[in-house]
């Protein structure tokens, strides 16, 4: 077999591929067909096509280093009136301040000690005594606020994961940005309120004591004691009174599951603390045999059990006559459900379903209008080369959707344009071809001699024109963001496909033609 | 069949006096507008809220206004789109601060409490924070600076440098030019209308580019002394059917991309047909004639 012959069979071969792979998305939302032998993957459509939602959302991770101090706070005094030291108060002056005020400066000693055995991660800024009393600073070293930063960043990310699959929406893409940002893409949300609810919800799990030495029913009259409040049952609404300062929060659970008790076959929800959350609930519970611990996410107390007795190793259940269901939506609160810090919105770019039916089919109308005007200036104008050329066209769209699929890239309105675009311009290495034959043709030379010329002289002309569009294309790719990559795409793929269809299937066609048919009149 | 007949020779460069002054005028002009007038950024680069909403009964535009007056929008841009009986608007806000979240939600919900849930379509909902907004404005002037300082750098080390000085002014000015006319005809400045501009650079290069070729393979073959100035109008009129032809096909298809691609990308189709124009004019007059200063330098 000749080189030629073999070049028809490689270009046979990429037809074939393409069409294999550009058909199944012909189909549209219908299935592909039983029985089919080629691959089955569909172009992806963007958002701005089949509708759906975009969203970029900002974790405050701030604010996961202000909890984290707050709980430090807590937990630096349970253990200074432990070990009597003597303070007057600690509190975070700002989120990564925290200051002690002693009424015994004498205690200094022993408070460092305890700092330094206890909280490594707290440094000392600032010390002054003043009537009697003594202040000290400290501040959360940089090396572990970015690691409680880049912690929530995670967790959100994982969360925000978990609430999604929860939501059932079909092929997301939750991908993290930069230090502190999250980017979804959710195809084919049809209540975006919901879904922005769903992911904004904080949902942040406390602990707190229930005040049982005074009364709910004072307090509801107004008379609440200092240090109390009154919260709501999630179930019945029933008011309870609560001691304002959560023991224990969300950010130091590790996991929920829900088991069923073998004995009854009851539900119920297990949860595994963090070492440090396990270290308080031991203490708190510990500390308070025999009283209440309510639960509360978001502010509304799920349940609230007598304390049987001291729990370590960092497990805790939660029972309370739970359905199946129940016990596992709980679950699956505690478990995907704590944000550790709240998370704000910093786009949102919606489309609806009618838009986006509406733009695939202006697309796709400006496509052929624009498209049949082309090929009949083709074919008025340059006759049979023009016929050819016009093949050449239709391949480069068949092969553009062929490689739009097996890319897996995503196919947007402005990468319809593009395709647009490049049907405008795909013709332009076939008119630069025909003109160089048309010229040699004046010149008095012999139809293989003038196809032969007309595409080696026309040949580095084509390639710089697209490698320089080429390079605008790949910057765009670099700096564009959804939509508008996919623009540079389509726009890439159109090049690189025209550079085919032009330089090796027009030409092998023409050289068929008068090497192979001895055309001696060529029809241009 | 053949728009310019073959041997036809045009002195273009009898008229580039003339050009440079027309151009300089244009470039003036789309300076003191984009400087006076001002652009029309999008909130792509504003930061802000726009919604796209369908009505399905005859809704004005003051109608539209008075739904959403009580939650403190009263002054928000509302514009009506698309054909008379689509009942269409856009409704656009700015943004204060990094989420404009609750705008968003004040707002479509004061358009169903007002019209009916059942009568409003939210077809399209786009917010920008502040943060973004800024990323976005610092990608897109980016985006055009590095396609710029990539393709100076190709034609560099395919052509002369005389070339490449050509090719960037002539870009230069057909960026220019383009911008400007967004900025008389008032038209917003968005994502898509950048993508649009990074086009116009590699087509209006292309143009220009295929001459530049013509002219480098004249050089060779006129061994021996030639005027330049006359070499440079054969290579152009050679290359002109090709031009004609090229530019003809792409302005169709972005034509039926400006009157039937929709709202959407409406600007983006606008951008491209100005660039187009333009593009084709400078590869003619402009990129070619430059060449001219830097042989006379040579000799």
């Amino acid at each position: 077999m000749d080189k030629f012959k073999l070049k028809g069979l490689l270009i046979l071969a990429v037809l074939v591929v393409g069409i294999l792979f550009a058909a199944p998305s012909f189909f549209g939302s219908k299935e592909v067909p039983e029985g089919w032998i080629g691959p089955k993957e569909k172009i992806k459509l963007g958002l701005d096509l089949q509708g759906g939602m975009h969203l970029v959302l900002r974790v405050v991770a701030d604010k996961a280093v202000e909890s984290r101090m707050n709980s430090t706070a807590s937990d630096l005094k349970a253990q200074m009136v432990k070990q009597r030291i003597h303070y007057s108060s600690v509190s975070p002056e700002s989120p990564e301040l925290l200051r002690v005020v002693l009424r015994v400066p004498d205690d200094y000693g022993k408070l460092a000690d305890l700092i330094r055995s206890g909280y490594p991660y707290l440094q000392e800024v600032d010390r002054s005594s003043k009537g009697g009393a003594m202040t000290v600073d400290y501040r959360i070293s940089a090396r572990e606020a970015a690691t409680i930063r880049s912690q929530a960043v995670e967790q959100a990310l994982e969360t925000v994961r978990n609430r999604i699959d929860q939501f059932g929406v079909s092929e997301p893409s939750i991908i993290p940005q930069g230090d502190e940002r999250i980017v979804l893409q959710l195809p084919g949300v049809t209540d975006p309120d919901r879904a922005k609810d769903l992911l904004k919800n904080t949902a942040i799990l406390e602990f707190k004591l229930v005040d049982e030495e005074h009364s709910v029913q004072d307090a509801l009259r107004g008379d609440v004691p200092s240090g109390s409040y009154v919260a709501y049952m999630k179930e019945g609404n029933q008011p309870i009174l609560l001691q304002d300062r959560a023991v224990l929060t969300g950010d130091l659970l590790d996991d929920a599951r829900m088991r069923i008790q073998s004995t009854y076959n009851e539900p119920y929800v297990e949860i595994s603390f963090s070492r440090e959350g396990g270290r308080i609930f031991e203490r708190v519970t510990s500390e308070n045999t025999g009283k209440r611990l309510a639960i509360l996410l978001d502010g509304k107390v799920y349940s609230a059990p007598v304390i049987r007795e001291a729990i370590s190793g960092g497990k805790a259940i939660i029972e309370g006559r739970f359905t199946d269901a129940e016990a596992s939506d709980l679950a699956i609160i505690l478990r995907a459900g704590s944000l550790p810090a709240p998370v704000e919105i910093l786009e949102e770019r919606t489309v609806g379903p009618s838009l986006g039916r509406d733009s695939i089919y202006q697309g796709f109308l400006s496509m052929i209008i624009g498209g049949l005007v082309v090929v009949a200036f083709m074919l008025v104008y340059y006759r049979f080369s023009g016929l050819i050329a016009d093949l050449a066209l239709i391949v480069n769209i068949v092969l553009i959707l062929g490689a739009l699929a097996v890319l897996g890239a995503t196919l947007t309105l402005p990468g319809l344009a593009g395709i647009v675009l490049t049907i405008g311009m795909a013709v332009d290495a076939n008119v630069l071809v025909y003109e160089r034959i048309k010229e040699e043709l004046r010149l008095g030379r012999t139809a293989k001699m003038a196809v032969d010329a007309g595409y080696k002289n026309a040949l580095s002309t084509i390639l710089d024109a697209n490698i320089t569009t080429l390079i605008a294309a790949i910057v765009l790719f670099q700096f564009g963001t959804g939509p508008i990559q996919g623009f540079a795409v389509t726009l890439s793929i159109g090049i690189v496909a025209s550079l085919f269809t032009v330089l090796v299937l027009c030409r092998w066609i023409q050289e068929w033609l008068v090497n192979y048919q001895k055309i001696e009149r060529i029809s241009i | 069949m053949d728009i310019i007949r073959p041997g036809t020779q045009i002195d273009f460069m009898k008229y580039r006096k003339a050009a440079f002054a027309l151009s300089a005028v244009l470039i003036v002009i789309s300076l003191v507008a984009v400087f006076v007038r001002g652009l029309n950024y999008g909130i792509d680069f504003t930061g802000g809220t726009e919604i796209q909403v369908a009505f399905s009964e005859t809704v004005k535009t003051d109608e539209v206004r008075s739904a959403i007056g009580p939650i403190g929008l009263a002054n928000a841009t509302i514009q009506s789109i698309g054909e008379d009986g689509d009942n269409e608007f856009l409704i656009r806000t700015p943004t204060e601060g990094d989420s404009g979240d609750d705008t968003v939600q004040q707002i479509e919900g004061a358009l169903r409490d007002t019209f009916g849930e059942e009568k409003v379509d939210i077809r399209r909902v786009d917010m920008v924070g502040a943060a973004v907004s800024q990323d976005l404005k610092q990608k897109g002037f980016l985006s055009l600076f590095y396609a710029g300082i990539g393709i100076l750098i190709y034609i560099w080390w395919r052509f002369q440098l005389g070339y490449s000085v050509g090719a960037i002014l002539a870009l230069a000015h057909d960026v220019i030019i383009t911008v400007g006319v967004f900025a008389i005809a008032g038209r917003e400045i968005s994502l898509p209308v950048i993508a649009a501009l990074l086009a116009i650079v590699g087509y209006s290069l292309n143009d220009t580019i295929v001459i530049y070729d013509r002219i480098r393979e004249n050089i060779k073959k006129a061994a021996g002394s030639f005027g330049f100035s006359s070499l440079l109008d054969s290579s152009i009129s050679q290359t002109l059917s090709r031009t004609l032809i090229t530019s003809t096909t792409t302005f169709v298809v972005v034509l039926a991309l400006f009157l039937f691609g929709g709202s959407v990308i409406n600007n983006f189709a606008f951008a491209i047909m100005v660039g187009l124009i333009v593009g084709t004019y400078s590869s003619i007059f402009i990129a070619s004639p430059i060449l001219l200063f830097f042989r006379r330098e040579k000799k």
